[in-house]
């Protein structure tokens, strides 16, 4: 008999039945196919602009930082002066996502590259696909547009988020998601603040393997 | 790893008598208790999400069989594969069968308790392979040659100045060659010398914190990074997953996932929760080429339907040895396997044998704080009970106290007798007690008297004083 016939054998036999009737399968093919949700927190219960301010709350308090740009159009100004506010070489690699690639980065004076990330990057910015407000957190997909490797070898970990893909609680996060992709990607990530580790003597330090900062760029046009 | 769960009370004698040990547990009870406790008080749907948890769990493992299925299923669609392992040695081989495939040389490590539970970095490092730990707390403890104390805190035993003596010691192969005093140095030490082994490595091993049957994803939860970097750059990623850690949907996932980081370490969430489902896809820029999951059943299966089945419930949070007296105060490895603490007692006489591990679900007071803080709610002092049942059963205790307790038994089922025998006892003791009113020494109780005085009884039994009582009352 193979491991995963008399793994299942067992099970079955513990919970003293056969395989599933069909009805009951049924049942829970159901259920699979519409998710019923657990208990959602009250805290997301807001209008857009509480969202919003919710996400900003928790992204900060998870050490993040976070800048309200006014439209896209602004992102490589906006970039370029943290990167020199934070002393960083002027080299940047981008995200293949159309919406990022096509924004004028001439005027920056960065050296863009866009490709999947390799260790002498220090500068990363990628695309979210939401950010969920109740704990603060992005969620970022793999793709042809967004290499995950950009999430995780940076120093610098910039990523753009249009406000109006906010959500409440992870839940409209997972509808979204299920609304615009055949299926899942290989990696969706959620992301809540810079890597971080308290394995010396419970100190807590930022920036263990990951990045060791965390910066949301909120473009609201 | 060797079980050296039968010298538990040795181990414990040991623990407390270790001035470094002792330091560092008490970075432990200062942190977080305290850190649940807050974070806890801030989201006041966390006792509805305790209830959902439990029936959710519930509900999976009454159909673990279809769950499983459907997982498997999944996984193959998005171009993984799932092999099936019944116990340790099959999960090694299976693992170690992918690694030569692969070509590999050396694997890194996310942080993953079943790979303890298999020993698999021994296994490896037998057959010619490099497995390095990733996460902080699990290099400390690989370097230093040891196993974890702490199921989600590895190197909670280990202070300062051990972690900056093992740094120095193993990362001069490496060109550092001066010793690092304070934490933030010895951490960028650690992340510049184990980057270079993530671009390294041929394979990429995960634990799983939840493997979702809707569609085919293992879940890790991490704050440092290190499980991301460990399966998205090398070719192949294999994750390492026991059956009960399979949940229905993502919904399901996020009412464990609001408990989970929580419940451990008080944050509201954990920085990185990271599904993955899959090989890379054609279009993907990068990611692993290959997807394996490995489902581990090494005893679990015969937990179901037993009183032992709630225990499959756990989703490792580590509340109940955070708050638990006794891992308090004797740390992880007195209780000599991979699980310390309360669901360790309950987990680890079913996973090596309860003549092996009988001790553990002895090393509690009962005092039922793991119980009141397990997210999905496990009847843990229960459970502990039940094999103490076990191991009277067969007979495991040393033979005066299996005749202690006989005696006891006939003397309490006896009312009147235990009357009589509780007077004399009493009044004797009281006696002996004499001026001071208490025992430094007394016969068949020196486990007790070794280390304080026992309060000589006034006098009267409580059975005495309850007839008077209701004789004033009435």
């Amino acid at each position: 008999m193979s491991a995963r016939e008399q793994i299942l054998n067992r099970i079955r036999q513990g919970l003293g039945r056969g395989e599933l009737e069909p009805a009951r399968r049924a049942e829970l093919e159901a259920l699979l196919a519409r998710p019923p949700r657990g208990p959602i927190p009250a805290r997301t219960d807001l209008d857009p602009a509480g969202l919003i301010a919710l996400f900003i709350e928790m992204a900060e308090e998870a050490a993040a930082t976070v800048v309200r740009v006014p439209s896209l159009v602004a992102v490589p100004a906006v970039v370029a002066s943290y990167m020199s506010e934070h002393g960083l070489p002027p080299a940047l690699n981008v995200a293949p996502d159309p919406d990022l690639v096509a924004l004028d980065w001439s005027a920056s004076a960065l050296s863009v590259v866009s490709r999947p990330a390799t260790e002498g990057d220090r500068v990363g910015l990628a695309s979210a696909f939401a950010g969920i407000a109740e704990t603060g957190t992005l969620m970022l997909l793999s793709g042809p547009e967004g290499p995950t490797t950009l999430n995780f070898l940076p120093e610098v970990h910039m990523v753009v988020l249009p406000s109006q893909h906010i959500v409440g609680p992870y839940e409209d996060a997972w509808d979204r998601l299920r609304a615009s992709q055949n299926s899942m990607p290989r990696t969706v990530n959620l992301i809540t603040g810079p890597s971080r580790s308290a394995d010396i003597e419970q100190t807590l330090q930022m920036g263990a393997h990951g990045p060791v900062a965390l910066h949301i760029l909120l473009v609201d046009g | 790893m060797d079980v050296t769960s039968p010298a538990f009370k040795d181990n414990a004698h040991e623990a407390l008598a270790d001035p470094a040990l002792q330091r560092a547990l008490r970075n432990l009870k200062a942190g977080f208790p305290g850190k649940r406790a807050a974070a806890i008080a801030r989201l006041p749907e966390f006792e509805a999400l305790r209830d959902a948890g439990r029936d959710l769990k519930n509900e999976t493992l009454a159909n673990l069989d279809f769950y499983l299925e459907m997982f498997e299923q999944n996984v193959r669609e998005h171009g993984g594969q799932v092999h099936w392992a019944r116990d340790a040695d099959e999960a090694r081989k299976i693992i170690l069968g992918i690694c030569r495939d692969a070509g590999a040389k050396t694997v890194t490590k996310g942080k993953s308790m079943i790979s303890e539970e298999i020993a698999l970095n021994e296994y490896l490092d037998e057959h010619g392979i490099q497995a390095i730990e990733t996460d902080l707390g699990e290099y400390i403890i690989q370097l230093r040659n040891e196993h974890p104390s702490h199921i989600i805190a590895p190197a909670i035993h280990v202070n300062l100045d051990q972690v900056a003596d093992a740094f120095y010691a193993e990362h001069q192969k490496y060109g550092k060659t001066k010793r690092l005093e304070t934490p933030p140095e010895l951490l960028k030490e650690a992340r510049e010398i184990l980057r270079a082994k993530f671009l390294a490595a041929d394979v990429g091993i995960t634990g799983a914190n939840f493997c979702i049957a809707e569609t085919g994803s293992t879940v890790i939860v991490t704050n440092e990074g290190n499980g991301d970097l460990t399966q998205i750059l090398p070719r192949v990623h294999i994750a390492l997953a026991s059956l009960e850690k399979v949940v229905p949907t993502l919904e399901d996932a996020m009412v464990l996932q609001r408990l989970l980081a929580r419940s451990a370490t008080g944050q509201e969430c954990s920085v990185y929760t990271t599904f993955s489902t899959g090989a890379k896809r054609p279009a993907d820029p990068d990611g692993p080429e290959a997807y394996h999951v490995v489902l581990l059943d090494n005893g679990r299966s015969t937990m179901i339907g037993t009183e032992f089945q709630d225990m499959l419930r756990c989703i490792r949070c580590s509340a109940c040895m955070n708050h638990c007296p006794v891992y308090g105060a004797i740390g992880g490895h007195a209780y000599g396997w991979v699980y310390p603490g309360p669901m360790g007692s309950v987990l680890t006489p079913q996973l090596v044998g309860v003549d092996q591990a009988g001790h553990l679900p002895n090393a509690s007071t009962f005092c039922g704080r793991c119980e009141s803080v397990c997210p999905v709610r496990i009847p843990l002092p229960k459970m502990m009970r039940h094999w103490r049942e076990r191991e009277f059963e067969r007979h495991l205790q040393p033979s005066a106290y299996r005749y202690g307790l006989r005696a006891w038994a006939y003397v309490a089922s006896r009312p009147w007798l235990y009357r009589r025998v509780a007077d004399i006892a009493t009044r004797l003791l009281r006696i002996l007690g004499g001026r001071k009113g208490r025992l430094s020494r007394l016969p068949l109780a020196s486990g007790w008297t070794e280390w304080r005085d026992l309060p000589a009884p006034e006098g009267r039994t409580f059975q005495q004083l309850w007839a008077m009582q209701r004789g004033k009352r009435a």
